[in-house]
């Protein structure tokens, strides 16, 4: 954010003097030297309301206090956060933000994250001398659109989530009407929080006001635990956080994510993600996870375990390439990591060479698209399939109509399929690809949930969810990031890394490797594009490749 | 000092709405002279900078000085806005000069423009003052069709075209920055400052707002010169200006005063004394939002900007409500809470929910359910609201509140043992 080239002002801050760039805001010069100052209106990605007045500091030489989140250091500025005039105002401040606050906390879906909470305990501790009765709002358990819900009384009316959408998702729907402690939070007449960022203002609302109608009463949310990710719903491949709940296996319906959060990063999503994307998550507790590894050569479907089920796909393959002319096909899905891509690609080529890979970025979701955020490509990793080889313009890949033809003209031989459900297209491709299947020899099918797809299979291999594994995506501009195991694979699933790396064991090679970590350096020193990166520096912000 | 007419002059002339008479009576004279002798913006400016004017809509700053804020080197438009929203509770002079005096108004809205370059003028007028606008409208009209507003303006190069905005009943909009906000079609909501009006105002363009009154001294001042006005009254605090009188005087109305007149003046001389000859008991002398005085300062005190600031009022926008002994200090102090908290625009957490809850802690203590530690309290709340909000509205709303409850702290305890000897 700070171009070197900016002037540089002395300003001191609680007693010590720093250098910050001119221009800064005294909130964001204080924060970058580790000083927290409590706000609620303030939010880095919205313009400045100056509302909420919780960001009070005093300036010396200046005789009222001033919100420091509107403020610019300046050179020879003496600021103090916390002084006994700032901690007054502060708990003056949060005082008044409760006066009509209806303290429902004990049912309320934001207690345990709630600002006001928070900021009572840090900043607050006063005894109430609320002796008046409140003011009432009308609208309770409102629903604004098809994920929010809204209640007036609980919202402190700093308008982050106003800002949001006349600023950021540019659909204004929202306004606070009506005046003084009247005020209230609502739709314009006529319209509803029904755009494709609509749930962001749940996150930036900073008290239980506007909560998500999904996660309402699920899951407190001091029983949730978190792991750094990268959302799965299309190529721009946003940050997010994985909030699940293994504690209390008992909410939700045993439903281990309990929501998917934003998590900031600035070259790629902001403080943002979509709302398809925040519900692309609930494949990976649906009941048709697929738990065992399933074979189902001679028509009646067995489960013999991972290791007899990986020697009859091995010897399946193997005596398909050995007995028959036919073409060994993989079809490539971009939602598949870059470290499965990679062992698909070693595995494949250096066991069964001659095969061939076919790659196609059609997903069963719409192709929506916007300059915000979304991107037309539904699929995490189609820049890596691109980078390791597997994809359109590399030499000798086909296309999903060539593996059409060919499967049409009964040329294949074989067909693995890893992460693409062709039979789950929309109609008629998926009509068309059940009839496909049919007419292949051998299918096996590798992915995470029953489909369409895996009743046609052979031979079906459990794989991991995005939130079950560890492994690298490579969004559409290039940028590796990793996301994060939060919990084990349901059932028998497992990682389709590793699952690649045994079948091929099975086919006769040495692909033992101990984690995703050490696929992605193998990937590494194999593949040119990925050359030089190093799995411990992707961090948390991801790495662009060379 | 004492009383001058200056612009109570027009207000008495009979008809002085209609263009003839307010030229037969010397209007536009001072324009026209500006215009013809092609005054530079400077002259304008150190003018009426010389003559000490200040703004009288309440805040008192420097006329002379606030036009000469406004950028030089920029291009594009600058604008002009009359800030005709008189709301304070008790203040009623505005519409007085816009009744019976509007081409005075709009003669110093012409020079004020051509101080800094402005060729578009706005005049945002209270919604309830219907018959003013009507007035107002006409006159503006007159002064179209005489070639004073408009194209080439006394027959010179220089344009104004005026354009007059009816506000639609919030108090609020009379704050500058969120009267700016209704005139962009937005929800009046005062915006943060810096940066001032004066370089991004209306439409994000440099814009001088001025008061009525203050605009129709400035035709005065050129006339007679910044000498004269600037000495009236007293050093440091010049000049005249209306004050409305209200309360419980035998003469309520307008009183054109030299500044530094003592109130005990216009209270018992100009204002004919209080109502049945009872005693004085207090008087808020610019509007409800100035902290009030006890009958003791009143007696004292002298109308000027510094002596009122001196003991911690305001001259404010010069409405003077005068109490006497038979006024329920509470009762007065809950409708004037409640004006507030009616009118607070809800933007900022300080004044939305203070002005609410003190209002609340009021109704306790008439309903008699009210103690003394009530009476800590709102003082306490006042204080937390003073100079912690986005626009002056908080400070209007606390200092009623702080200056009452200390100053008639008796009446206010009287009140609440009152209402613990029914509960005992």
């Amino acid at each position: 954010m700070s171009d070197s080239s900016a002037k540089m002002v002395k300003t001191v801050i609680d007693g010590k003097e720093y250098s910050f760039p001119e221009g800064m805001s005294i909130f964001e010069a204080a924060k970058s030297v580790g000083i927290e100052i409590p706000h609620y209106c303030y939010h880095p990605g919205l313009s400045i309301a100056g509302a909420c007045r919780m960001c009070l500091v005093e300036i010396e030489k200046m005789p009222k206090l001033q919100i420091s989140c509107y403020m610019k250091v300046a050179e020879g500025m003496v600021v103090h956060t916390s002084c006994e005039r700032v901690k007054r105002a502060r708990q003056a401040m949060l005082e008044f933000h409760l006066v009509n606050h209806p303290l429902d906390c004990p049912v309320c879906d934001q207690a345990g994250e709630c600002g006001l909470q928070i900021y009572y305990m840090t900043h607050g501790l006063y005894f109430s001398r609320l002796g008046e009765n409140k003011v009432k709002k009308a609208k309770k358990a409102f629903p604004l659109g098809p994920y929010v819900m809204l209640d007036q009384e609980r919202c402190i009316l700093c308008s982050r989530c106003v800002r949001f959408s006349s600023e950021i998702s540019k659909t204004s729907e929202l306004g606070i009407f009506e005046r003084g402690d009247r005020s209230e939070l609502d739709v314009f007449p006529g319209r509803k929080l029904d755009n494709p960022y609509s749930v962001n203002v749940v996150d930036i609302c900073p008290v239980g006001a506007l909560t998500e109608r999904e996660f309402r009463f699920k899951t407190r949310v001091w029983y949730l635990e978190s792991a750094e990710s990268i959302c799965p719903g299309c190529a721009r491949g946003c940050n997010i956080y994985i909030h699940y709940n293994l504690k209390r296996p008992y909410k939700n319906q045993g439903k281990r994510i309990s929501r998917l959060k934003p998590r900031y990063n600035p070259e790629v999503n902001n403080w943002w993600i979509c709302d398809e994307g925040r519900y692309s998550f609930s494949f990976v507790d649906k009941e048709d996870r697929l738990l065992k590894p399933l074979v189902r050569l001679d028509g009646t479907p067995a489960s013999p375990g991972w290791n007899d089920t990986l020697a009859q796909a091995a010897e399946s393959l193997q005596s398909t390439a050995a007995t028959t002319k036919g073409e060994m096909a993989v079809l490539v899905s971009g939602r598949l990591t870059n470290e499965e891509l990679h062992f698909l690609k070693r595995v494949f080529n250096e066991q069964l060479p001659g095969s061939r890979f076919y790659f196609s970025a059609l997903t069963p979701y719409p192709e929506t698209e916007d300059n915000i955020l979304r991107k037309k490509d539904k699929n995490p990793n189609t820049r890596g399939v691109e980078l390791i080889g597997l994809g359109p313009g590399s030499a000798d890949i086909g296309s999903l109509g060539e593996l059409k033809s060919a499967a049409r003209e009964g040329k294949l031989a074989a067909l693995y399929l890893a992460g693409h459900d062709p039979a789950d297209l929309p109609e008629p491709e998926g009509a068309e690809w059940a009839e496909i299947l049919a007419n292949v020899p051998l299918v096996i099918y590798q992915g995470t949930n029953a489909s369409a797809t895996s009743l046609k299979a052979h031979i079906v291999l459990p794989a991991a969810a995005f939130a079950e594994q560890e492994g690298t995506v490579t969004n559409f501009a290039g940028r590796v990031q990793i996301q994060r195991c939060a919990f084990q694979p349901a059932g028998d699933s497992l990682p389709g890394w590793e699952i690649l790396s045994r079948l091929g064991e099975a086919l006769g090679g040495e692909y033992k490797l101990e984690s995703a970590r050490a696929v992605f350096q193998d990937l590494a020193l194999n593949c040119p594009a990925f050359a030089g990166l190093d799995y411990d520096k992707i961090g948390s912000a991801g790495i662009i490749y060379k | 000092m004492g009383r001058v007419k200056l612009i109570s002059r027009f207000l008495e002339i009979e008809n002085c709405r209609s263009l003839a008479v307010y030229e037969a009576h010397g209007g536009y004279a001072a324009a026209r002279r500006v215009v013809a002798e092609n005054w530079p913006m400077d002259r304008i400016i150190s003018t009426v900078k010389a003559s000490n004017l200040r703004g009288l809509g309440g805040a008192g700053f420097s006329t002379g000085g606030k036009w000469g804020f406004v950028p030089r080197d920029m291009e594009g438009p600058k604008y002009l806005v009359v800030n005709a929203d008189e709301s304070e509770p008790g203040t009623f002079k505005d519409r007085h000069i816009m009744m019976n005096a509007p081409h005075l108004l709009l003669e110093g809205l012409i020079i004020a423009a051509l101080s800094f370059g402005a060729e578009e003028a706005f005049i945002y007028i209270r919604g309830e003052y219907f018959e003013p606008y009507q007035v107002l409208k006409k006159a503006l009209d007159e002064a179209e069709k005489a070639g004073y507003l408009g194209h080439n303006i006394f027959g010179s190069i220089r344009s104004l075209e005026v354009t007059m905005h009816r506000g639609a009943g919030a108090y609020i909009c009379g704050e500058e920055t969120a009267l700016l906000s209704s005139l962009e079609g937005f929800k009046g909501w005062p915006k943060l400052k810096p940066p001032f009006p004066a370089v991004k105002g209306l439409f994000s363009r440099p814009t001088i707002i001025n008061n009525v009154e203050t605009l129709s001294y400035v035709p005065i001042i050129i006339n007679q010169g910044p000498e004269y006005f600037a000495g009236l009254g007293v050093e440091k605090s010049g000049g005249a200006r209306l004050f409305g009188v209200s309360g419980h005087v035998n003469r309520p109305g307008i009183y054109e005063l030299s500044l530094g007149t003592p109130l005990s003046e216009l209270i018992y001389e100009h204002a004919g004394g209080i109502k049945d000859g009872r005693a004085l008991k207090a008087v808020i002398p610019g509007g409800s939002s100035c902290p009030v005085l006890t009958a003791e300062e009143a007696e004292k005190i002298n109308l000027d900007f510094d002596s009122l600031a001196k003991i911690g009022s305001m001259l404010g926008s010069g409405g003077v409500i005068v109490m006497d002994e038979t006024t329920d200090m509470v009762r007065v102090l809950l409708r004037i809470c409640r004006f507030y908290a009616n009118e607070s625009c809800g933007q900022c957490t300080p004044c939305r929910e203070g002005t609410g809850w003190m209002t609340r802690i009021l109704e306790r203590i008439i309903s008699g359910e009210g103690s003394f530690r009530d009476l800590d309290n709102l003082v306490d709340i006042s204080g937390m609201i003073l100079g912690n909000t986005i626009c002056p509205l908080g400070d209007a709303a606390a200092m009623p509140v702080m200056s009452f409850v200390t100053k008639f702290r008796k009446d206010f305890e009287a009140r609440v043992k009152a209402s613990a000897t029914v509960k005992m």
